[in-house]
């Protein structure tokens, strides 16, 4: 068995709001981040980018670059050497073109050089001869017969003939008879809906610092998501065995999904190995932008038949999603999660992705999920208008619940879709007043969350203290309540543990920080880790006492003895046992490793209030809370700040966030001047609200809680607006500028 | 056997099932059949699939057993962010 089942218990540190570990080292500026990290005779690398959406890479003529003084090294595509994995593949040209450059940002050529001012200088002495192609950066028009082809060869057997072979790969879920419930439905509502591509807006820029040896040794520091996969990539595009590549997480900040990949990492190994000295890379803002990876833009129907009562009888939904300029399966995603929150007789969602000259796209919280649902609460929000129902009532008589057959296929276990959606109608915000120009969305979300491969370890050191080690990268508070679970377990106060991230020389395997994954995986091995240690430490007690092990167990962070034949014996305290160690056996640790399966999936619903000025079309978030279950919420500021989180991003997503192209197939906005995320002024409180379903699958009943939160706010917001206005809205971002047409399309058409 | 649900565009594979019994006690055996039985499953499978047992998803346990009379259900490879 992978993981432990669930057994209710009274919690003495899990549910803590204790001090996080890393507080004082990030408000003192002591946390060493991505850039921070130096070494002696470390040169500067620097990449050129295409100016091009599209073109041919006819020559790159590096000579007079090379001849400035301080340039110590220059790579370009025909520096990395042949990868067998597609998928590895796909990132290695990422980071480097090699025939063509597929969209505008995409790197041609780096160097190192002795300091910052010289690289920039030598990158304009490179001469690249492009031969220019035509480029397309719109789904729709990529989609078409005579699109030109971004990348040739990369349809999938899944994908129906006949289509453009920008279409690389086609998915279709569901069950039932759609015909026969359409025909049951007192109305039906077809609908089509645009998202933008967004970016992740991490503030770290990407960064890393890479030193090769002369016997080929490489030590690599970077910000990432995943040191192991960085590791993985990083040695199979180098031509290293892993062994020889170690790894170093810093401090990140910020990452979302965008930091689950490499762009730079490969490009500076090579250059240091080039140079023979370390290189350390840092993106601008602007290159962030250019040339890491937003999430998808979208185009979907929808198509929800209801009866007048408020039960859906059939719906159907028509995804199609771009990527950018390599293939992506992130419509798979959204096309499993669309209808996932309803309990449905006859769904089918259906999803194709097409390739356009875009940045290669990056996960993004709930990778598809933010856009498929949005579209199908958009249609369910409009038939609740149709027919005069409460929305919040039409959901719950429809939600998935334990025993629904979800529109993936499996059916739920227990699940926490109904007491959410419960708690949010019983919560005051619901039943507030809304005023002249103001209106209420409310949107469900969903995520699947999962588990992964895991490594941990537990030493019990002399003094009585406890190290955990653990191996994913601290994005949302992991160590504290990593160090929360392991106290729990050990019966000990949590100010005695202390969790530390190991690089990849130090610990097995690790899958990236992404899913949702951590506290549930990493927790689990802890937990587990931690029993391991308790069965050392009985064992231990059990011979200085004389006593058979199996008589003694573990209760309140001492060792006990247990039954009327075991003797009497005062308690043995961890701290006891750990401060004999050396003379009873050695020092004393646990471990785990596991590939860790049992993750459960997560709901969330979402209120929004908003106002929108009719004169200018700006719409102010008023009131915004945030209602979700998180199975057991182990260090609750950290839960609510991922629910914050998670809403505040689905704002900026749903109100301004968007990726502009111009014509020349260049991006507009590559800056935060531009590309305006949410600022604490945009923003009103955001009302967490916890709910605790225990997921079955995890000993504490943990369920992750990182991504469902970004997935609900784009149709919430979208719902308000459209209230707020009297005019559906069907295109993200709802801009000033896109919401005043709107309104004076709808005048126009009503004086009409 | 165990009766497998597959996703729906899959069926170009299984000549227009999205059901098929595979004798399969595990999920490694679970791909083994499938590939054996319908060949053009392979290059999905290589790519990359989950299997839900009983609402569990599984997205790498080869040797997670398969109870007699579950629910599987094939479902593609779970990726986050």
């Amino acid at each position: 068995m992978s993981f432990d089942e669930y057994h209710r218990r009274e919690f003495r540190q899990v549910g803590r709001r204790v001090p996080r570990p890393d507080g004082v080292d990030k408000v003192t500026g002591r946390a060493l981040y991505g850039a921070d990290m130096t070494a002696p005779g470390m040169l500067w690398g620097a990449i050129l980018r295409s100016p091009h959406a599209h073109a041919r890479i006819r020559s790159i003529d590096v000579s007079e670059a090379l001849k400035l003084d301080g340039v110590k090294a220059i790579v370009t595509g025909a520096d990395f050497g042949e990868v067998e994995d597609e998928s590895i593949r796909d990132i290695r040209d990422n980071c480097m073109a090699r025939d063509k450059v597929l969209y505008d940002g995409h790197a041609v050529a780096a160097l190192a050089a002795s300091d910052p001012r010289v690289a920039r200088k030598a990158l304009k002495l490179i001469r690249v001869e492009y031969e220019v192609l035509p480029h397309v950066t719109e789904l729709e028009d990529a989609m078409k017969p005579d699109a030109p082809v971004v990348q040739e060869g990369r349809v999938q057997e899944t994908v129906p003939p006949g289509m453009s072979a920008n279409v690389t790969s086609y998915c279709e879920f569901g069950h039932g008879d759609l015909e026969a419930g359409f025909a049951a439905a007192d109305h039906i509502v077809e609908r089509e809906f645009r998202t933008a591509a967004t970016h992740q807006g991490y503030i770290e820029p990407h960064a890393c610092l890479a030193a090769v040896t002369a016997d080929g040794k490489a030590d690599l520091w970077c910000c990432t998501q995943g040191q192991y996969m960085v590791r993985s990539v990083c040695a199979a595009i180098m031509g290293m065995e892993a062994s020889q590549l170690r790894v170093t997480a810093s401090e990140i900040g910020g990452g979302f999904g965008g930091k689950t990949t490499v762009f730079i990492e490969p490009v500076a190994l090579m250059l240091s190995k080039k140079a023979g000295r370390p290189v350390k890379i840092v993106m601008s803002r602007e290159e962030v932008f250019r040339a890491t990876g937003p999430t998808v833009h979208s185009r979907s129907r929808i198509r929800i038949g209801m009866t007048r009562d408020g039960r859906i009888t059939a719906a159907e939904a028509r995804l199609y999603y771009s990527g950018g300029a390599f293939p992506c399966g992130t419509v798979e995603m959204g096309a499993q999660a669309a209808f996932a929150c309803y309990d449905l007789q006859a769904v089918r969602s259906q999803g194709w992705n097409v390739l356009t000259n875009r940045p290669k796209e990056a996960a993004y919280r709930a990778p598809g999920a933010p856009v498929a649902i949005y579209a199908v609460e958009s249609v369910v929000d409009e038939l609740c208008q149709h027919f005069g129902l409460d929305p919040l009532e039409v959901r719950l008589k429809n939600a998935a619940r334990k025993g629904t057959k979800s529109s993936y296929g499996p059916t739920f276990p227990d699940i926490g879709l109904v007491a959410t959606l419960e708690a949010a109608k019983a919560h005051p915000h619901y039943a507030a007043p809304l005023g002249p120009n103001q209106g209420r969305g409310i949107s469900c979300g969903f995520w699947f969350n999962f588990g992964g491969n895991t490594c941990v370890t537990l030493n019990i050191n002399p003094d009585g203290t406890v190290s955990v080690t653990e191996g994913n990268p601290d994005i949302g508070g992991s160590r504290a309540s990593i160090s929360l679970m392991a106290a729990e377990e050990l019966g000990i106060p949590y100010d005695r543990v202390r969790t530390i991230v190991a690089d990849t020389a130090s610990l097995g395997y690790n899958d990236v920080t992404d899913g949702s994954r951590v506290t549930f995986a990493v927790g689990l091995a802890t937990i587990k880790a931690a029993r391991a240690a308790i069965r050392v430490m009985c064992e231990r007690a059990a011979r200085i006492w004389g006593i058979d092990p199996e008589a003694v167990e573990w209760k309140d962070g001492a060792a006990v003895p247990a039954g009327p034949n075991a003797g009497k014996f005062p308690p043995m305290t961890l701290a006891e046992i750990a401060a004999n160690s050396f003379r009873t056996g050695g020092p004393i640790a646990g471990h785990h490793e596991v590939n860790a399966d049992g993750a459960g999936v997560s709901f969330g619903v979402h209120i929004c209030d908003v106002e929108v000025d009719p004169e200018t079309g700006a719409t102010r978030v008023l009131r915004y809370t945030v209602f979700q279950d998180a199975g057991k919420a182990v260090h609750p500021d950290y839960v609510e700040g991922q629910m914050q989180g998670g809403a505040a991003q689905g704002i900026g997503w749903a109100l301004n966030e968007e990726y502009i192209y111009g014509a020349d197939g260049r991006l507009q906005n590559p800056g935060f001047l531009d590309y305006r995320v949410p600022v604490a002024s945009d923003l009103p409180p955001i009302e967490p609200v916890i709910l605790e379903i225990p997921n079955p699958g995890h000993p504490y009943g943990v369920r992750g809680v990182g991504e469902t939160g970004i997935v609900p706010p784009l149709a919430a917001v979208s719902n308000a607006v459209s209230r707020a206005t009297g005019v559906r809205m069907t295109e993200l971002p709802l801009s000033p500028p896109r919401v005043l047409a709107a309104i004076r399309r709808s005048r126009a058409t009503d004086g009409a | 056997m165990v009766k497998v649900l597959l996703w729906g565009s899959l069926r170009q594979a299984t000549g227009g099932r999205t059901e098929i019994e595979l004798d399969a006690r595990t999920f490694k055996e679970l791909l083994d059949r499938a590939v054996e039985a319908y060949p053009g499953l392979e290059p999905q499978i290589r790519r990359g699939v989950s299997v839900a047992i009983n609402g569990v998803i599984y997205r790498e346990a080869w040797f997670q057993p398969i109870p007699p009379d579950a629910e599987v259900v094939l479902m593609p490879y779970m990726t986050g962010g």
